[in-house]
């Protein structure tokens, strides 16, 4: 016996959250990803060819809408765990009927969506003005759901084990924001030495990363093959340490 | 008919500290029950462990004859929990918050319970303001809304009055009486002893994780059989008989006031025996044993060694 109906209303608060904040949760990254493509496009992109054919702005396009979309994703489900338990408003789901696959998967389904949103206003927005091809774009689908997806599930892990905005923000600010920025965002792993290519090669938001630009490209520096088997196990083990978190009510059921 | 809460043999441990030693007891469908206990008793452990936000430690709990661990679907669709502090969704409207909590339950198209549950409630102005904008008492009542949602057999109400206005606390006793009529089982945790002798058929009395006392309202006080007899006399000196000066616990001036066993002395009697004594009445006040003092020695704690 399952309860659809009550993970679908999950995941509609989970959207309707964060679309009540819509400068905050959409806008605002859209606008920061335009000021990195000025910066970081504009004053290295007659030095920077990493790509045969491809200039650096519009290399930089896909990598900016991935750090996006797994930033925001990772934002929503671990910012929304923290406000409702730091507000105590999270006893209204732990008291309805509803199983700990119905709470995963409303919660990382809503971060997706934010994730995912953010990416398309980004692409849309850059669309006009680059020419940004989509070789592969069920590749592109693939890497956005399964990057979002991790986040997602990322974002509840550190929701459920933060008791504090403030351990939130250490978890934000020493994991994710450096595991994004050094994912090959702005750069090719090859253009690194050979001790930070070996090193960025443990770091599963470069796979996510490099198989979503090959989506657009056609080029990569892994076969994207490897990289969409490397973030699907990096998803399975994600979401079994969250369900498993879940299940033991582990600081959610006391 | 099987309980409407049945409570078995429940330990609870939280490192060291034992908060609840082997609780045991039922509700009954259609009761009024009253859980009492000081801070730190083990009440709200065990309203949480009923909820299932709270896991045992060991033994078992159910909730219309669901176990809220094995069968926690059937359990929690049968439960409605009004948490004692103010707690809500700053991003929501109290519609939407109804409507939120009616989905969580997998319920549709619940928009008429909401409107009723709003009415009677006296928040159909409020239906459509954001819950940072309500005071204290509107809150409140959205809280027994969001619990009535789904219109559970069994409600929980841990600590519904705690800092609210007379008038407000009224108008919950009232609701809480009418949702009683209509075949509710309540459930009530309260720190007002006379709130629980006014509304509950039976009172469990929870202390230091244990249970002391579990008895109808009625056994409950008489368990206190002495009860205090003020007089108010014309003049100062009297001299009373014997067996009634022993009796005495105050005299000033004068004010007499005696503590007597009710199973055992007869209020008449007394009057007329101050009377021949020549004591002239001028008033007279009878204090009955409440739950207050029933409470008081169930849960007074012996001091250290």
């Amino acid at each position: 016996m399952s309860n659809w109906h009550g993970m679908y209303t999950l995941f509609a608060k989970e959207v309707m959250r964060f679309l009540k904040v819509t400068i905050q949760t959409i806008l605002t990254p859209v606008v920061t990803t335009l000021l990195y493509l000025m910066v970081f496009g504009q004053a290295l992109e007659e030095h920077v060819q990493i790509f045969t054919g491809v200039n650096y702005l519009n290399f930089l396009i896909p990598g900016l809408m991935m750090m996006n979309i797994i930033q925001n994703a990772f934002a929503n489900s671990s910012s929304s765990l923290i406000q409702s338990k730091m507000n105590g408003n999270i006893i209204f789901v732990m008291l309805a009927p509803l199983s700990v696959w119905e709470f995963f998967i409303a919660f990382t389904a809503a971060a997706c969506l934010r994730g995912l949103m953010v990416g398309v206003v980004v692409f849309l927005v850059v669309w006009p003005f680059l020419e940004i091809p989509l070789q592969h774009p069920w590749l592109v689908v693939a890497f956005a759901l399964l990057g979002s997806a991790s986040l997602g599930a990322m974002g509840i892990i550190a929701g459920v084990l933060s008791e504090k905005f403030d351990q939130l923000a250490a978890f934000q600010n020493f994991v994710i924001l450096p595991l994004s920025f050094l994912s090959g965002v702005f750069y090719s792993l090859n253009s690194l030495p050979e001790l930070w290519q070996g090193i960025s090669r443990f770091n599963p938001f470069f796979y996510m990363v490099d198989g979503f630009r090959y989506g657009f490209f056609a080029h990569s520096d892994v076969d994207p093959m490897i990289s969409l088997a490397i973030c699907t196990v990096f998803l399975l083990v994600l979401s079994l340490i969250t369900l498993g978190l879940l299940h033991k009510g582990y600081k959610l059921r006391h | 008919m099987s309980a409407a809460v049945s409570i078995r043999n429940i330990h609870k441990q939280y490192g060291s500290l034992q908060a609840l030693k082997g609780i045991e007891f039922d509700i009954q469908p259609g009761e009024f029950f009253g859980l009492l206990g000081p801070n730190g008793a083990g009440k709200s452990t065990l309203i949480n462990i009923m909820a299932g936000l709270v896991r045992a430690s060991s033994g078992s709990l159910s909730v219309m004859g669901h176990d809220v661990v094995g069968g926690y679907r059937q359990a929690r669709q049968s439960l409605g929990v009004v948490p004692q502090e103010l707690v809500y969704d700053p991003f929501f409207s109290v519609r939407e918050l109804l409507r939120l909590q009616s989905g969580y339950f997998g319920l549709r198209n619940n928009d008429d319970w909401i409107d009723e549950l709003l009415e009677t409630l006296n928040l159909t102005d409020k239906a459509d303001a954001n819950m940072q904008d309500l005071s204290g008492g509107m809150k409140r009542r959205v809280l027994i809304a969001q619990a009535m949602v789904h219109k559970p057999p069994v409600l929980v109400l841990d600590e519904p009055t705690a800092g609210v206005d007379v008038e407000l606390r009224q108008h919950l006793w009232e609701f809480a009486c009418r949702l009683h009529q209509q075949g509710h089982t309540i459930v009530l945790t309260t720190h007002y002893l006379e709130e629980a002798e006014a509304l509950c058929d039976r009172i469990a009395i929870v202390n230091n994780g244990e249970l002391v006392a579990l008895d109808s309202k009625q056994a409950l006080l008489a368990r206190c059989a002495e009860r205090q007899l003020t007089l108010t006399l014309a003049d100062t000196n009297i001299r009373l008989p014997a067996g009634l000066q022993e009796k005495v616990i105050e005299h000033d001036s004068n004010r007499l006031v005696l503590r007597l066993d009710k199973n055992v002395m007869n209020i008449g009697e007394i009057l007329a025996a101050v009377q021949a004594s020549g004591g002239q009445l001028v008033d007279l006040h009878i204090e009955e044993p409440g739950l207050e003092e029933v409470f008081m020695a169930l849960t007074r704690r012996e001091p250290r060694a």
